[in-house]
């Protein structure tokens, strides 16, 4: 043997995770939600969310090499990850030089800006999304009927969420158990017939991902059941404070961007938390945030801004909630 | 309207003139009186907060200065007796003049001369594969290369050179301050006395294994074997382990010592070519391998691609 | 008494499943044909080096004193051969540094008379705690999982402390190794009559014997053993590294948690190797100083993974040529298991005290992938079995901010490994935390001087 040996401290052995093996994880976890909203929405839901990875990846590729000028990180799929997920907070009518816009600033400013992967405190996906959200309110608000919708929504305002129509008739002074009956039933929103962004309209196809995510220890469930449950326990303490201002837990729950984003926003490894303890935090702000903008905000949807804001207090609850050490001295014990 | 503005005028001057009268009285109740003098020793210090004092930084040095009754033992490697100077006149003490240093690399232990035995891998830091084992050669006195000295370094007078594997010194940029000598683990570095037009002679190697064992591992090892000990005029080497060690106070730069060594490892550094060009060729050839050494190398070879002309370390022979 | 899925225990948490590869388990304990020579370092324990007692040119027999434990931490050193010494030099040892070492040159296989050289099992325990942990020190016998601490030691409980539970570790949650596995099915009896010893020295009633699920065998034996013992139990653990940690397994096992900057002790237990359990019995039931041990030489590329008795200074490179040789391929060498064990750069380096197992990792697994950024996944926090943050120690390490790691407690971390095991970005986070805790070592040096 006339080589040299190798010599390096210990542990000698590594785990099978990768970066890429867990971003590859979550693709595949987008896959069934992805299939749905084809199915709704046609072709456009097949090659929108293709451009939007196509457009990230450009301008990661781009903005390193010449902006930048330091190694491509384009094998790690984060910026495959960042492009689906934009895309998916997006509806499938969306012109799209949009979308290019939208992945530039996701990319550019959500990401690059602050160093690149893993130095970003917002996510970049959603950063991108409330971009466009506020620049293009109308594009991004006229959303397409699903096929086979057969509710009387056909009938009501062409391309409005459910969250959207309770916002509106609200404001106009309805009742919410007089416009609840012209939205579909629990079980359509639960397979996603409704209006909606590409990847935000099934629930089921959602947790179906939420369950592969788990079993591949990908995430914990620390982030997407809590969020889930403070949504459901907060608003069915205001519905049943007084059920015809609000809606029912259930339909909070299943319409908007509850469960894409909780399951896959919030969830993101950069911006949340790194211990249990606050990843529950976390995540009660979220369910909070999202159920106060969504009652008495402006806007119809509020996981977006819930999200982006908990992850402003991401390094705070880094820096003060610490594990609980192995044999740790109770001072007053 | 004009009475809105009126009062907002009174209000606010109001308010302004009870914050200064508080601001005032908590001013004068938490006053902290403060020598000026630290203030105007600090200014004529370098601002380099380098720690070579042996304080954190200028501030905490100026602090010291100022209280100290002497200037014995208080010394900023970087500004010098220069600034010394400056300092003891602000002060009115006398000044204690030291010698100006340099820091000197005392390890020639260059791909070339010492073997790789094994392949590191992990963090780049000395410190890491010091604790570790010998490092990639089996010499475990010698540098590790991984540049922890570099890294140590404010005033930009060190760099690894590739070629060689070992850091540099640049003469003009160190200022003695010891950091590097801090950084090292494996202590191969030296604050040596500064001598004219950065003339040094020094034995660069600190193995104290026997010459036998050391020669396994490193040519250019110093072998313990007291020819420069014998020849020397002015007492100024001493050997102890296996080890010879030139006190650079005591040293006269007569150069005698060189061309006895063995292997090599005293290094001549910035003295003039001898006279006889025919033998400088014949012993420049002979030795290609040995004397020049690893620094010398590095510093030649850097000449000539920056044709700066006033690099420290040229002609070794 | 069975073993039922539910009386399984482990430590809560953290902890990693790496892959056990004990290609070894099923090989019986050879013994390795004698070295022609051997090297002995002086040190091969935690603690101070032993004083030499022979000298150059003098003839020894195998079990004689070579060198005398100096200091409070420190164990004797003996002969494993018979032969003569050729020279007492620096040679290098598995510290990757050269130390003082006899070289002895073997001839014939004399044994010192006082030794019991049979094979017959000696149950009476005639002797009284006092002479057992003398008899104990004496042997120069330490901690033979790999921390080589000094056992008489631990045997001598602290006044003002009391221990009232023994743990035997049996664990070897390292991938890889098998000795110890081995020692429990071969050595079974011999094993049982140490505990009692053990439990004797501590003045103890109560023992048990930790041993992970995947070894059924072992469970089994000792089980039945045990069942005739009184005081003595087995314990089944589910599968988790690092189990085997001296704190993790009092966790497990008692459900008790030694405090940071704590002895075991503290908590009223006591851990020891079933490899130093065995060393024990043979020194005070048959005068056998510790001279010889189990090793495991394994690796995927090895051609005959095997478990040998080797004497103690034998070179690793016989050793691994037994196993039928060094594969071309070899990339690294490593003594201990793959998760906590130090590389080697070179093989003439001799087995010691501690040295457990002899891996052999080719070239394609042998180098560390290319350092990727830090994505926050929080998945070395998760596996941390001491509740650390590795992510921010290796981040205040980089930035060389040594007081605040000192704040986040690096100096609690038993360096499993377990962290840089699991990273997806392949960062080098012990890596970090060592430099962190060698700093803070430093700085804690300089505080006690500056306070004395």
């Amino acid at each position: 043997m006339n080589k040299l040996l190798t010599v390096s401290l210990s542990p000698h052995v590594h785990g099978k995770d990768s970066t890429s093996r867990l971003m590859t994880g979550v693709v595949i976890a987008l896959l069934p939600a992805w299939a749905v909203s084809v199915y709704f929405f046609g072709w456009a839901a097949l090659y929108l969310p293709v451009l939007s990875v196509v457009f990230c990846m450009i301008f990661e590729f781009l903005i390193q090499k010449y902006m930048l000028k330091k190694a491509s990180s384009l094998k790690d799929g984060s910026a495959v990850v960042t492009g689906l997920l934009l895309a998916f907070t997006l509806p499938s009518n969306l012109p799209i030089w949009i979308l290019a816009i939208g992945a530039l600033i996701a990319i550019g400013v959500g990401k690059m800006s602050f160093g690149g992967l893993g130095t970003n405190p917002f996510n970049p996906a959603l950063v991108g999304r409330v971009f466009l959200f506020i620049s293009f309110p109308v594009q991004l608000t006229s959303w397409p009927v699903p096929k086979g919708f057969h509710t009387s929504l056909t009938d009501a305002v062409t391309g409005a969420t459910p969250l959207g129509m309770l916002k509106e008739g609200m404001r106009s002074g309805e009742q919410v158990s007089t416009l609840l009956k012209n939205v579909p039933d629990h079980m359509q929103m639960f397979l996603g017939y409704m209006g909606g962004s590409m990847g935000e309209v099934a629930a089921a196809a959602l947790l179906l991902g939420f369950l592969y995510l788990l079993w591949k220890k990908i995430i914990t469930w620390h982030i997407p059941v809590t969020i889930l449950t403070t949504v459901f326990l907060f608003s069915g303490l205001l519905w049943l404070i007084n059920p015809a201002n609000n809606a029912d837990p259930v339909f909070h729950l299943l319409t908007g961007g509850v469960m894409l984003g909780s399951i896959f926003m919030a969830t993101d490894y950069v911006t949340s938390p790194m211990t249990p303890k606050g990843m529950i935090i976390y995540a009660i702000g979220i369910g909070l945030l999202t159920v106060i903008i969504r009652r008495w905000g402006a806007y119809p949807e509020g996981v977006q801004f819930a999200i982006l804001i908990m992850n402003a207090f991401v390094p705070l609850i880094n820096m003060y909630v610490k594990p609980k050490r192995f044999g740790e001295v109770k001072k007053n014990g | 309207m004009s009475n809105t503005v009126l009062y907002t005028v009174i209000s606010l001057s109001a308010l302004g003139a009870i914050s200064a009268v508080i601001l005032y009285f908590i001013a004068q109740k938490f006053k902290v009186t403060e020598d000026p003098r630290i203030d105007e020793v600090e200014d004529v210090l370098p601002h380099a907060n380098c720690g070579g004092c042996g304080y954190p930084g200028c501030r905490q040095f100026a602090e010291a200065c100022v209280k100290a009754d002497s200037l014995e033992g208080l010394f900023c490697p970087v500004g010098g007796n220069e600034v010394m100077a400056q300092v003891a006149e602000i002060l009115h003490l006398e000044t204690v003049e030291e010698e100006p240093r340099v820091a000197v690399i005392r390890c020639q232990g260059s791909f070339e001369h010492r073997p790789r035995t094994s392949h590191y891998e992990g963090v780049s830091t000395c410190a890491v594969e010091h604790a570790l084992y010998t490092g990639d050669t089996d010499c475990p006195w010698g540098c590790l290369g991984l540049g922890d000295c570099v890294e140590a370094c404010n005033f930009e007078a060190l760099y690894m050179d590739e070629k060689t594997g070992l850091p540099v010194v640049i003469d003009e940029n160190c200022t003695a301050c010891g950091a590097c000598v801090e950084a090292c683990p494996r202590d191969i570095i030296e604050l040596r006395k500064r001598n004219k037009k950065d003339r040094k002679i020094f034995v660069s190697c600190i193995n104290e294994d026997k010459g036998g064992v050391a020669r396994k591992y490193c040519s250019v090892a110093c072998i313990g074997c007291s020819k420069c000990f014998q020849v020397c005029p002015f007492d100024a080497i001493t050997m102890r382990n296996n080890l010879a060690f030139i006190d650079s106070d005591a040293c006269r730069l007569c150069r005698k010592c060189v061309p006895v060594c063995p292997t090599h490892s005293i290094l001549e550094i910035n003295f003039p070519a001898p006279k006889v060009k025919k033998e400088l060729v014949t012993t420049a050839a002979a030795n290609s391998s040995g004397k020049a050494g690893g620094q010398t190398d590095a510093a030649a070879g850097k000449n000539a691609s920056s044709g700066d002309s006033t690099e420290p370390q040229n002609k070794n022979d | 008494m069975t073993v039922q899925k539910n009386q399984l225990k482990t430590f809560p948490k953290g902890g990693v499943h790496p892959a056990e590869n004990k290609l070894s388990a099923g090989s019986p304990i050879k013994i390795l044909p004698l070295p022609d020579r051997v090297i002995i370092p002086v040190v091969q324990h935690l603690g101070a080096p032993a004083e030499p007692v022979v000298q150059k040119g003098d003839t020894v027999v195998a079990g004689q004193l070579l060198a005398k434990s100096k200091g409070f931490v420190s164990a004797n050193i003996h002969s494993s051969v018979s032969g003569k010494i050729f020279r007492i030099e620096a040679r290098f040892d598995a510290s990757g540094y050269k130390r003082l070492s006899f070289v002895i040159n073997r001839h014939e296989d004399e044994w010192d008379p006082a030794i019991d050289r049979s094979d017959t099992l000696h149950e009476k325990i005639t002797v009284s705690r006092e002479e057992i942990i003398r008899k104990i020190q004496e042997a120069g016998i330490v901690g033979m999982g790999g921390a080589t601490f000094p056992t008489h030691i631990k045997l001598n409980v602290p006044k003002g402390k009391k221990a009232d539970i023994l743990i035997i570790n049996g664990v070897e949650c390292e991938p890889f190794l098998t000795a110890d596995h081995r020692l429990m099915l071969e050595k079974s009896k011999e094993l049982m009559v140490g505990i009692h010893l053990l439990m004797k020295a501590l003045e103890v009633d109560k023992a048990v014997i930790g041993i992970e699920q995947n070894k059924p065998d072992a469970i089994a034996l000792l089980n039945g053993l045990a069942e005739k013992s009184p005081g003595i139990t087995v314990q089944a653990l589910k599968v988790k590294y690092p189990q085997g940690g001296e704190k993790q397994l009092i966790k497990a096992i008692t459900g008790r948690e030694v405090p940071s900057g704590a002895l075991p002790v503290d908590v009223g237990a006591v851990v020891h190797n079933v490899g130093t359990t065995l060393a024990a019995y043979e020194a005070v039931q048959k005068n056998k100083p510790l001279m010889e041990r189990i090793v495991t030489v394994t690796g995927k590329s090895l051609q005959d993974p095997s478990n040998f008795l080797v004497r103690i200074g034998t070179p690793v490179a016989e050793v691994i040529e037994a196993a039928g040789g060094l594969p071309d391929d070899t990339g690294k060498v490593v003594l201990g298991g793959p998760m906590m064990g130090k590389a080697v750069s070179k093989l003439d380096i001799p087995v010691t005290k501690g040295t457990s197992g002899i891996l052999i990792i080719p070239d394609s697994e042998a180098h560390r992938m290319p350092v990727q950024p830090c994505i926050r996944c929080a998945k070395c926090v998760s596996v941390c079995p001491m509740g650390l943050e590795p992510y921010l120690l290796m981040l205040l390490g980089q930035h060389q901010l040594w007081d605040k790691a000192r704040q986040e407690r690096a100096l609690d971390c038993i360096e499993c490994g377990s962290c840089s095991f699991v990273c997806p970005a392949d960062r080098p986070l012990l890596d970090y935390i060592r430099l962190d805790k060698m700093r803070i070592g430093a700085l804690i040096r300089k505080e006690k001087k500056a306070v004395s």
